[in-house]
């Protein structure tokens, strides 16, 4: 029997929820995530949906990949160094394997490391827990191993999910998720044993959906971005707020797109009252201030099947 | 084989069906709206739940969720429309003093009180809407299934707000050739599934008649934003259009035209678009010749006239 839904979160309305304040009396916690991912060439078959739309060897697709590793990711860390933003990486681990000059360059940046994965060819989708408990273990570890630094955030890779993956994040010492997109604020996500919060990962100004699928110009998506943090600006005077910028280099990197980036970069680092933080950062001081009101509501969770 | 192609039953003056007659908009009885206002603006705000196991739909709504079960992502992203979408949009309509039809599956009624009790404080009017996304209405329903749907629909809905429940609109504008008699004979009085007018019209049903009332699809946020993905001011530039087509003709014609805007929590209600629905609000009252109303007083006018010249 399938979940109706995923009955890990309660349900906290706008107009009826803790108030949270950022450091320093911020109105919006911004935090930028990079995905820098792998995918491969040849894939493994089976996973329930082809990895590329063409048959073996998909040329033009797995390059457009892999130039945001050869271009792209050099242009977006230069504009975020220029405003003085920190990312938050949504890392393939085997890119610590393949491209370790990339995760060195992130460690010298002070970047926040977390896991997407392993490679974003490999789905989870239909393992079952040992199997993703590995998928967990390895990416942790080979990201730590890499970059000295402890991973505590973890987004699937491709998004890909099971029922029960969220339960064994807290074993490995994942202490964030971005699976989960239902709000503008952290909140406590229910698993077995251990703690886990969700970070916002705002997906609707993700520059892979816009540009990438919907095939908006850069200065539409630039727009688009403003907007979403002009109004969580106005909001974030009563009720603390995140703006999250999801990049993916071989998007944003692209020459007649990275403008936009620092277009937005532009607008938003000339505002006073934003933190700019890394996920862990908004998820350490949640976990600090926040976490146990709120957790005062997460009884009551429980998924529900027909 | 190519026989059935060269025989024509239904090929006669007129539609090829019994539902509505055919009656040009431009032809049709002038209505006038209180105190002579050109547009009725109809605001409507779908409070919808979308449900994770729906993964094999005879009918797909537009927002049905479209990745692998378990779809965490998209489920969240729907959710977010319940959680702060409709709280944003509440502000906005507040502020210029407006007020909305929601079109309320039963599941959402149950699932999210506090957004019921918020809309009942503000006098809004309430449509039933089917049970959930899930659950589409189409031909391959029985009909006592689908009245099952329609009855606990309309049972739930009536219970949760106390109100008495007049308007109907399906998941998705999603029917069978027996939603319309089952919602007349349920006691309905106007339904919104069909895509046909900018004006109300009769519809007759073997157990007895319905109001048709056009709920917009077209420059919908649904429509606009997310089946033809388009920008949020491309999505202001049609509103606008449109409403100011339909106020030059209610002069024109010397009848009133109503204006559809179907706001959608999950679709506008996002932080990046919300801004758009409060300029394009502003700038509709500002015109003026506006009688913003709901549904059923939308229809009680229409009827009043229609019916009784």
């Amino acid at each position: 029997m399938m979940m109706k839904d995923p009955g890990r979160y309660a349900y906290l309305p706008l107009i009826d929820r803790p108030r949270i304040r950022w450091p320093n009396g911020a109105r919006v916690a911004f935090w930028v995530a990079p995905n820098i991912e792998f995918y491969e060439l040849n894939p493994p078959d089976g996973q329930g949906r082809a990895t590329w739309p063409r048959p073996y060897p998909d040329v033009l697709n797995y390059s457009l990949r892999d130039y945001g590793n050869r271009a792209g990711v050099w242009r977006v860390m230069e504009a975020l160094e220029r405003f003085g933003v920190r990312a938050s990486v949504s890392l393939n681990a085997a890119v610590c394997d393949h491209l370790p000059d990339i995760v060195d360059q992130c460690v010298r940046l002070k970047w926040e490391l977390f896991s997407h994965g392993v490679y974003n060819t490999r789905l989870i989708a239909g393992m079952n827990e040992d199997d993703v408990r590995q998928v967990i273990r390895d990416s942790v570890e080979t990201i730590e191993r890499h970059s000295g630094q402890d991973v505590v955030g973890w987004l699937a890779p491709a998004i890909s999910a099971t029922e029960t993956f969220f339960d064994l994040l807290p074993e490995f010492g994942i202490r964030y998720t971005i699976d989960m997109v239902p709000d503008d604020q952290p909140i406590p996500i229910k698993v077995r044993s251990g703690r886990l919060i969700s970070v916002p990962y705002s997906t609707e100004i993700n520059d892979i959906r816009v540009m990438g699928v919907r095939g908006y110009p850069p200065e539409k998506w630039a727009a688009m971005i403003k907007a979403c943090f002009d109004q969580l600006y106005r909001e974030g005077a009563d009720n603390g707020m995140v703006v999250c910028m999801p990049l993916h280099p071989f998007v944003v990197g692209q020459p007649h797109r990275i403008a936009a980036l620092y277009d937005v970069l532009q607008h938003i680092t000339s505002h006073s009252d934003v933190w700019l933080a890394t996920a862990r950062e908004i998820a350490d001081w949640y976990y600090q201030h926040y976490y146990d009101e709120a957790l005062r509501f997460q009884p009551s969770v429980k998924a529900t099947r027909a | 084989m190519t026989a059935n192609r060269l025989t024509y039953p239904n090929r006669r003056l007129g539609l090829d069906h019994k539902w509505f007659i055919h009656e040009p908009t431009i032809e049709r009885l002038p209505i006038v709206w209180p105190q002579g206002q050109r547009v009725a603006l109809w605001i409507t705000v779908p409070v919808e739940f979308f449900p994770m196991d729906a993964t094999a739909l005879a009918v797909r709504p537009l927002g049905t969720l479209d990745r692998d079960y378990p779809d965490y992502w998209s489920y969240s992203n729907r959710d977010y429309g319940s959680r702060i979408g409709i709280f944003r949009i509440m502000r906005i309509l507040d502020a210029l003093g407006l007020r909305a039809t929601a079109a309320v599956n039963a599941g959402a009624a149950t699932r999210y009180p506090r957004v019921m009790d918020e809309l009942l404080q503000r006098g809004w009017e309430f449509m039933a809407s089917g049970i959930d996304m899930g659950q589409p209405h189409h031909g391959n329903l029985s009909v006592e299934d689908e009245r099952y749907l329609i009855w606990t629909a309309h049972e739930v809905l009536a219970k949760v707000t106390g109100k008495n429940i007049a308007g109907w609109h399906s998941p998705g504008h999603s029917q069978s050739a027996h939603t319309l008699p089952l919602l007349a004979e349920r006691g309905f009085e106007y339904v919104t599934d069909w895509a046909n007018d900018d004006l109300p019209y009769m519809m007759s049903t073997p157990a007895g008649q319905l109001c048709a009332m056009p709920l917009t699809y077209e420059w919908s946020d649904r429509a606009l934003l997310v089946h033809h993905n388009l920008t949020v001011e491309d999505y202001e530039a049609q509103v606008m259009q449109a409403f100011h087509r339909l106020h030059g003709e209610a002069g024109h014609y010397k009848g009133g035209r109503i204006l559809s805007l179907s706001v959608s929590p999950w679709v506008l209600g996002y932080p990046h678009r919300v801004s758009a629905l409060e300029r394009v609000l502003t700038r509709i009252m500002e015109v003026g010749s506006v009688w913003h109303a709901t549904g059923m007083e939308i229809v009680a006018t229409f009827k009043a006239q229609v019916l009784h010249s």
